[in-house]
């Protein structure tokens, strides 16, 4: 089903297609040259100018970014436009402390916004549409992301950000929302307490739901579908290469469409890190080519998925990629928020009561994950007042949930009973299992 | 007048308790007192013994987190009104109690009364100055 005329940048061929990777690339190519970080790296493999990229080959040579040389630049050192032109700023979790931080001038916000209304026409979105934006409004680019494209596509939009699911029904329910942005597991929260609030299925007008910040299987997806009677799409994005709408499912739901007219895709071999065949499973490395206040070249997203072969149902060109199967690293994602355990390390090492045998533990609390962080007392902890352990566990509550976001338990257990591998401390046990 | 007290953390499990009071009894403790705070998910289980170093040592020995806390043991006259002297003491003295509990199997006519109080020696002192001065044979 072709949708759109052939002009459209979404179904050029790969000869066109790659021909405007290229100049925007030596735009952003450019602004790196900047930064001091990206002066230095691309000096070192002959970069002095935007002309010394003859093809887009010449990108291989380029080293990866990771998110350690974002954390070793914070806060302003990938900053190549003047401050004065910046717009908004994003952050999302570093592996310690520090967030990685992202920057936009108007243009760079304008290019994303048009990458959202594409995305949203995708999947069949269009001005008929209420839309309800769940994800969390803020620093997370899940909420604001996709909100000017979803306006600039003419789409009613509430913008009630995260939580509070009796307000979310109400609002759905009284404004005849057709399309909601959310995580999968608030999907199914959702759906849990829609009985507990005396809300029914005929009450809504829910026709879509699409779903992303966490990595989801296809089951899940079926079910989302199953249970509210509507179609579910798949959507990627991660802050660096801006945020939502980065790849994003068609009306087809066959695999999620990387816009490759803004970023540069590449699957690599995680452990080699070269370059694999084409369906073959390996980390997402992506350039962003639209992007001039925070340019980021060969960013390794640590995503696993792989390119799927062959052409789209839909006609549009830009290659697609496989739903997320995991990550290369130990990152965890509670309820769409991403977490490193080095964070929770940090958090706890800073107080020194707290000891520092612990277990990092992830488990679903119905639809929701919680996170829990395993203390054990040993004789420095322990207080003959159970007051002093309410203390202890209510100011480690309040520095993790300053630090990540996330309102963790806190349980205290006897020495010895946090199990032990091979004499290793398991530090992290995620018993969500495969992916619900 | 003062005592060492062991404390001992618990999870809230099953047979914990019967774990540790199996442990003692293997080593011929004989408890003189024992009394559990308990929270939703944790306890602290508090025990005088005669030889307190020795009944820490073999709780640490077998895996448990246990300590010393000084408290105040005071023997009072088994009769209505008697707590109530201690108590009116320490209020009007300003020694705050964090908790108390009583000593099992008074002895005679008298009833044993742990207090732990936030200062131990102004209350220690307090109580001698008030004639409850005898020494608790545990």
């Amino acid at each position: 089903m072709r949708v759109y005329s052939p002009q459209d940048i979404e179904f050029l061929d790969r000869q066109a297609l790659e021909a405007i990777q290229l100049l925007r690339l030596k735009k952003v190519i450019a602004v790196a040259l900047d930064t001091p970080f990206y002066k230095e790296r691309l000096s070192g493999v002959g970069i002095e100018h935007p002309k010394d990229l003859k093809s887009l080959d010449d990108l291989n040579k380029i080293p990866f970014t990771t998110k350690d040389d974002l954390r070793d630049t914070y806060p302003y050192g990938l900053l190549s436009v003047n401050k004065k032109e910046v717009v908004r700023m994003h952050a999302s979790s570093g592996t310690t402390g520090k967030p990685t931080v992202i920057f936009y001038d108007r243009d760079d916000l304008n290019r994303w916004t048009h990458l959202a209304l594409r995305s949203l026409r995708a999947c069949g979105c269009g001005p008929i549409d209420v839309f309800q934006n769940m994800m969390t409004y803020g620093l997370f680019t899940g909420g604001l992301g996709l909100h000017y494209g979803a306006e600039d596509l003419g789409m009613f939009v509430i913008p009630s950000s995260g939580g509070n699911t009796q307000r979310q029904l109400l609002l759905m329910k009284d404004f005849g929302t057709t399309v909601v942005h959310a995580t999968p597991s608030y999907m199914l929260h959702l759906y849990a307490q829609m009985d507990n609030m005396g809300v029914k299925l005929s009450d809504l007008n829910l026709h879509k739901a699409l779903i992303g910040a966490e990595p989801h299987s296809e089951d899940l997806r079926r079910k989302i579908e199953t249970l509210f009677g509507i179609d579910a799409y798949n959507s990627y994005g991660l802050s660096e290469m801006n945020g939502p709408s980065v790849a994003f499912e068609c009306v087809e739901k066959s695999g999620m469409h990387l816009w490759e007219d803004a970023y540069r895709l590449e699957i690599v071999d995680r452990h080699s890190l070269e370059a694999v065949e084409d369906g073959v499973v390996g980390e997402l490395v992506l350039t962003n080519l639209i992007r001039h206040a925070s340019p980021i070249l060969r960013y390794r997203t640590k995503d696993l998925t792989r390119i799927l072969t062959g052409t789209c149902a839909c006609g549009r060109t830009s290659r697609r990629i496989d739903r997320i199967m995991g990550r290369t690293d130990d990152m965890l994602i509670i309820n769409g928020v991403n977490v490193f355990p080095s964070q929770i390390e940090e958090v706890v090492m800073k107080i020194p009561e707290a000891g520092n045998n612990y277990r990092i533990v992830v488990r679903k609390k119905g639809t929701l994950d919680v996170l829990i962080v395993e203390l054990e007392v040993g004789p420095d902890i322990l207080s003959d007042d159970t007051r002093d352990l309410y203390a202890l566990k209510g100011r480690l509550v309040e520095a993790l949930k300053a630090s990540i976001s996330i309102k963790p338990i806190v349980e205290f257990h006897e020495p010895g009973q946090l199990p032990v591998q091979e004499g290793k401390a398991i530090r992290v046990v995620d018993e969500r299992g495969n992916l619900y | 007048m003062k005592v060492t007290q062991i404390s001992v953390f618990m999870e809230n499990k099953n047979g914990r308790l019967a774990e540790i009071t199996r442990l003692l009894a293997s080593k011929n403790i004989s408890l003189r007192a024992v009394t559990i705070a308990d929270t939703a998910d944790f306890g602290i289980l508090r025990l005088l013994v005669k030889d307190p170093d020795y009944a820490r040592d073999v709780l640490l020995e077998a895996g448990f987190t246990a300590k010393e806390t000084e408290v105040l043991a005071v023997a009072m006259d088994d009769k209505p009104g008697a707590l109530a002297e201690v108590m009116e003491l320490f209020e009007k003295n300003k020694v705050n109690i964090e908790y108390l509990y009583s000593i099992l199997a008074g002895k005679g006519d008298k009833a044993d009364v742990v207090f732990k109080v936030e200062d131990l020696e102004r209350g220690e002192s307090l109580l001698k100055q008030n004639g409850y001065d005898k020494p608790l044979d545990l």
